[in-house]
């Protein structure tokens, strides 16, 4: 069931979406570079104020932010390129798990939001440091957090790509030519994100998001009447994913999740929901918050988010119907192309220009965020922790700003000089990875039974176990890491990695704690006190405390 | 200091009074999508269909409103069950 469309792929350049694509990408970056001014600061030289945007953005700015973090261009790239190649099981699953991530964060991160506003933290390694006096657990949050972030940044140079690609530019022969818009586009996001810091992200991100919302809203209305109505867009979907595929001998993909696959739907969403905002980016741009209840406030009205994410993903199937043909340039099929095509193929170019511009504009907001905080994670529990002992804060934010330029550098060359597959790979790993430091950091937040080294022995064991299976899941483009999901044990039944190994995780964490706790082992010192958790901003009692320098916010030896 | 929190050392490290039962209604709130999506079986299926849209995808974007306005429930709980000391800034905070 095709509706008549235009089948043939434009593979020449699209000057006027080229023009809008520019000229809006010279807009933000005007506004990157002005954003010093907003609620400006004395001085920006320290991580509060650098690295948080001095921890006073209001549940306004904070939506835009954090919806402008989280739902990244290569989420908009990829999801509907996972409903369109597969469909529900790996595409759709974004919506419960973007619904569930909701009521989870609401329980712990305003207590995060407080003790980190009455220490002084900045990252989640901070608050381990902190709650343990463990420099071990510590260094594990913090390169966990590191390493997971950075193919994370190299993927939103890959939702840039794909915009570039279907524009027309970027895949030339010469290295000049395919490389320099994207380099370009780079380089300037790093010069104002080292003078702006936060503050840059969170003014682009306004653009960004009015942007997505317009671009989407306007595709869901308009699209489905040129391909025959949603019956017919469901209709081509389920006929695509039923066909069986001549390479595997199985069905494409999933329609609806059928037996077998409600397991791996559920835990991907669950998975998903709980690893987000162990990600530094998400505390990062949540700890920037004014107060302890922004973040909650936030947890009610960011949905809208999910709700246009559910559109999108089912753009992915309207392409079905549409017989969308994304192709490279390089000549060869590529689903995550699937989107710009298809915003190509039905609007005129200057509106293809908006859309491209909001997706390679949406990659600059959660890039800029991600490579502040890993860099606000090296400087703080790297750096000052192990390194250098004695930095100032005023060091500690130079070698932060220093950080964000080779954290984006080497997303760069990653991208540039590898594959992009592995750019994926090491994405889909850090997801895995990062969900092993949520007891670390979530249980701890409520209470200190857990062992420290317990934490610690699970936090390595699950690292271990899920990253050997994700080496062992093969798929049609590769041998290795072919997905995040395989066979939980005992279950038989597929399901995501990560949630495998973060129940082993749990099963190791509280064994040993029992053994531990037994044996009379030290738990650390905590320098944290109940209320701290309950802390919030213009507290009197919270401010004449704060009156008295924190030993941690100021690197002097404790004196209580 | 010692480990034991449960016996702060100064009173005024003490958790604020909490009024527990409206905590746990809240945290019921905050249950209720999350068990309702992970329960896939009960929503995955074609039928009823509404303007097209299987089952399956419209409940889930249902979800986005419920959870939204349970979220919200849960955020006017958890305001009154432990009011925040010391509000400058005017009511809501």
């Amino acid at each position: 069931m095709r509706a008549a469309v235009p089948l043939v792929t434009d593979a020449s350049t699209n000057t006027s979406a080229l023009v809008v694509l520019v000229a809006l990408f010279l807009l933000v970056t005007v506004l990157g570079f002005m954003a010093t001014r907003f609620r400006r600061a004395e001085k920006l030289d320290n991580l509060e104020e650098w690295g948080l945007g001095g921890r006073k953005f209001g549940t306004w700015v904070t939506w835009f932010l954090l919806g402008g973090d989280l739902y990244t261009a290569y989420t908009f790239v990829a999801v509907p390129a996972a409903m369109f190649a597969t469909g529900a099981v790996a595409g759709f699953f974004a919506v419960p798990y973007t619904i569930m991530l909701y009521p989870i964060i609401f329980i712990f991160m305003a207590r995060l939001w407080s003790v980190s506003h009455r220490h002084g933290y900045v990252t989640t390694a901070d608050f381990v440091r902190g709650r343990y006096d463990d420099r071990q657990l510590s260094l594990a949050v913090a390169v966990t957090g590191f390493v997971a972030t950075m193919p994370y940044i190299a993927l939103q140079l890959v939702g840039i790509q794909a915009v570039l690609e279907v524009a027309g530019v970027g895949g030339g022969d010469n290295i000049v030519e395919k490389d320099a818009p994207l380099f370009i586009a780079f380089a300037i996001l790093a010069a104002y994100t080292y003078s702006s810091g936060l503050r840059a992200p969170a003014v682009i991100a306004f653009v960004k998001d009015a942007l997505i919302y317009v671009v989407i809203i306007v595709a869901i209305i308009y699209l489905p009447g040129q391909v025959g109505g949603w019956d017919a867009i469901f209709g081509a979907a389920k006929d695509k994913m039923e066909t069986t595929n001549e390479a595997t001998g199985a069905p494409t993909g999933s329609f609806i999740p059928g037996d077998g696959q409600m397991w791996a739907y559920a835990t991907l969403g669950l998975g998903s929901a709980m690893a987000l905002f162990m990600y530094p980016h998400s505390v990062t741009a949540s700890l920037s918050s004014a107060s302890r209840n922004t973040i909650r406030r936030n947890a009610a009205i960011l949905p809208a988010y999910s709700f246009v994410l559910g559109l999108l993903a089912l753009l992915g199937w309207v392409a079905i119907a549409a017989g969308t043909k994304p192709v490279g340039l390089d000549g060869e099929p590529n689903a995550q192309l699937v989107i710009p095509q298809l915003f190509e193929d039905f609007f005129p170019g200057w509106f293809a220009g908006v859309a491209f511009a909001a997706i390679a504009i949406g990659a600059l907001v959660p890039a800029a965020i991600m490579s502040i905080a890993a860099a606000n994670t090296f400087a703080r529990n790297i750096y000052k922790e192990w390194l250098r002992k004695d930095a100032t804060p005023q060091q500690e934010a130079k070698v932060s700003k220093l950080m964000s330029l080779l954290v984006k550098a080497f997303a760069l060359v990653f991208v540039l000089t590898l594959d992009k597959q592995n750019a994926i790979n090491f994405q889909l790993l850090g997801g895995i990875w990062i969900l092993q430091t949520f007891p670390a950091i979530v249980f701890s937040l409520y209470t200190r039974w857990f062992h420290r080294k317990a934490l610690l022995a699970g936090w390595a064991v699950s690292m271990v176990y899920g990253t050997y299976a994700a080496y062992g899941v093969s798929s049609a483009t590769t041998d290795h890491f072919g997905g995040s999901l395989a066979e939980i044990p005992g279950l038989g039944d597929m399901g995501y990695i990560a949630m495998t190994a973060f129940a082993l995780n749990l099963v190791v964490t509280v064994v040993l704690t029992l053994v531990l706790r037994q044996l009379g082992v030290s738990n650390g010192r905590d320098v944290t006190v109940p209320s701290d958790y309950h802390a919030d901003a213009g507290d009197p009692r919270v401010d004449a405390d704060l009156a008295v320098e924190d030993p941690l916010a100021t690197g002097e030896p404790d004196p209580r | 200091m010692s480990l034991g929190k449960d016996t702060p050392a100064r009173p005024q490290d003490a958790p604020p009074p909490t009024d527990r039962r409206k905590i746990v209604a809240a945290c019921v709130c905050l249950a209720i999508p999350v068990v309702a999506l992970l329960a896939v079986p009960t929503y995955a299926r074609d039928e009823p269909e509404l303007w097209g849209f299987p089952f399956f995808f419209w409940y889930q974007f249902i979800w986005v409103f419920l959870c939204s306005a349970l979220t919200w429930t849960a955020y006017k709980l958890v305001l009154s069950a432990r009011p925040p000391r010391g509000d400058r800034d005017g009511g809501g905070k």
